[in-house]
């Protein structure tokens, strides 16, 4: 798991140049201070994460109970709450300000988010399928996705057969991002790359959980 | 306002001159050789114009020993030692791809004459 996460909001892609004047592809993260309401430990509630919140809400969108949850914290209201899972939360205290300042260029970061939904699609969009001839006689079946299975054994359609169905929308991580800048002052975190989801997603960068492959192999 | 503007203001350069297609330019490009640094020059007819902001590149046409060739740069990379305008042209197209069809006196670009103040 984790050992360090926060949660941003995704501003859009661009592209720096670094110093060896290259284009560099960047998603730019807004990266609000984010305020501790909760510190869940193993012992009170089994795992141990931290509940966090980030940005302001009027006082008139809240509904009771929330208004309960962050006076007992004693934090203002944020946009929502979301839970960091962490290793270790003993260093945090409900109040504490995590700031862009947790990254410093060069780190390597998951990034988690809800992808952008596609609808019902197909199998050629989903699946990237190949798909079936323009011509040669085809009829009506450019896009189908063709056999499904075999006949009389088994009689029935293998479960997880890839099919068409809803596509995106769906909570996906991007392992191993770079971070290129993280500029506290403006609230910015610039990480190397795509992340999952459009523009104002809520985005959860913690470090990374898988090493990076070393060149030349590596010990195990 | 774009949402990363305040990402791109630190990549955009200020000392770029007022150039259009049709243009002839002179590109000084540094070119790294091993460890020595050095500014090569690139000079013909810019061709076109892509794109806004951090990431408008232009290109710019020459014809080399009977050879076209064409060169994209990004209009903002910190490769660019200089850019330096030395005709104007006058021409009808935003993109002039017909320059790759035509040869000799059928390639030049009328000059373009302003109005003196």
């Amino acid at each position: 798991m984790a050992s360090k996460a926060i949660v941003g909001e995704k501003v859009g892609m661009t592209q720096i140049w670094d110093d060896q004047h290259r284009a560099i592809p960047v998603t730019v993260l807004k990266v609000a201070p984010v305020r501790v309401v909760q510190v869940k430990t193993a012992e009170t509630d089994g795992y141990s994460a931290l509940q966090v919140t980030w940005g302001f809400r009027r006082a008139s969108t809240l509904t009771k109970p929330e208004i309960g949850h962050f006076a007992k914290a004693s934090v203002e209201p944020g946009r929502g709450l979301v839970e960091l899972r962490l290793d270790d939360v003993a260093d945090y205290a409900v109040g504490q300000e995590l700031t862009a300042d947790l990254w410093e260029a060069g780190d390597r970061v998951d990034a988690i988010a809800v992808s952008k939904g596609k609808g019902f699609a197909g199998g050629m969009k989903r699946h990237n399928f190949k798909g079936q001839g323009a011509s040669h006689g085809n009829h009506r079946s450019h896009r189908v996705p063709g056999s499904i299975g075999a006949c009389a054994t088994p009689s029935r359609v293998f479960k997880g057969t890839r099919m068409a169905g809803q596509m995106g929308g769906t909570q996906v991580t991007a392992l191993n991002l770079q971070i290129v800048s993280a500029d506290p002052e403006r609230q910015l975190v610039l990480v190397k790359g795509a992340v999952p989801g459009a523009r104002g997603t809520v985005v959860v960068l913690r470090n990374s959980v898988k090493a990076p492959k070393v060149a030349g192999g590596g010990s195990r | 306002m774009h949402p990363t503007e305040l990402i791109d203001r630190d990549s955009l350069r200020d000392d770029i001159p007022d150039f259009r297609p049709g243009d002839t330019v002179k590109v000084h490009v540094r070119v790294v050789e091993g460890s020595r640094e050095r500014v090569q020059v690139f000079q013909g007819a810019v061709m076109r114009r892509q794109g806004g902001g951090v990431q408008e590149t232009f290109t710019v046409r020459k014809v080399s020993f009977g050879v076209g060739v064409e060169r994209t740069f990004p209009l903002h990379s910190p490769t660019l030692a200089k850019i330096e305008v030395t005709t104007l042209g006058d021409v009808r197209r935003a993109k002039l791809y017909y320059l790759r069809d035509r040869h000799g006196k059928a390639a030049k670009i009328k000059e373009r004459r302003t109005a003196k103040p």
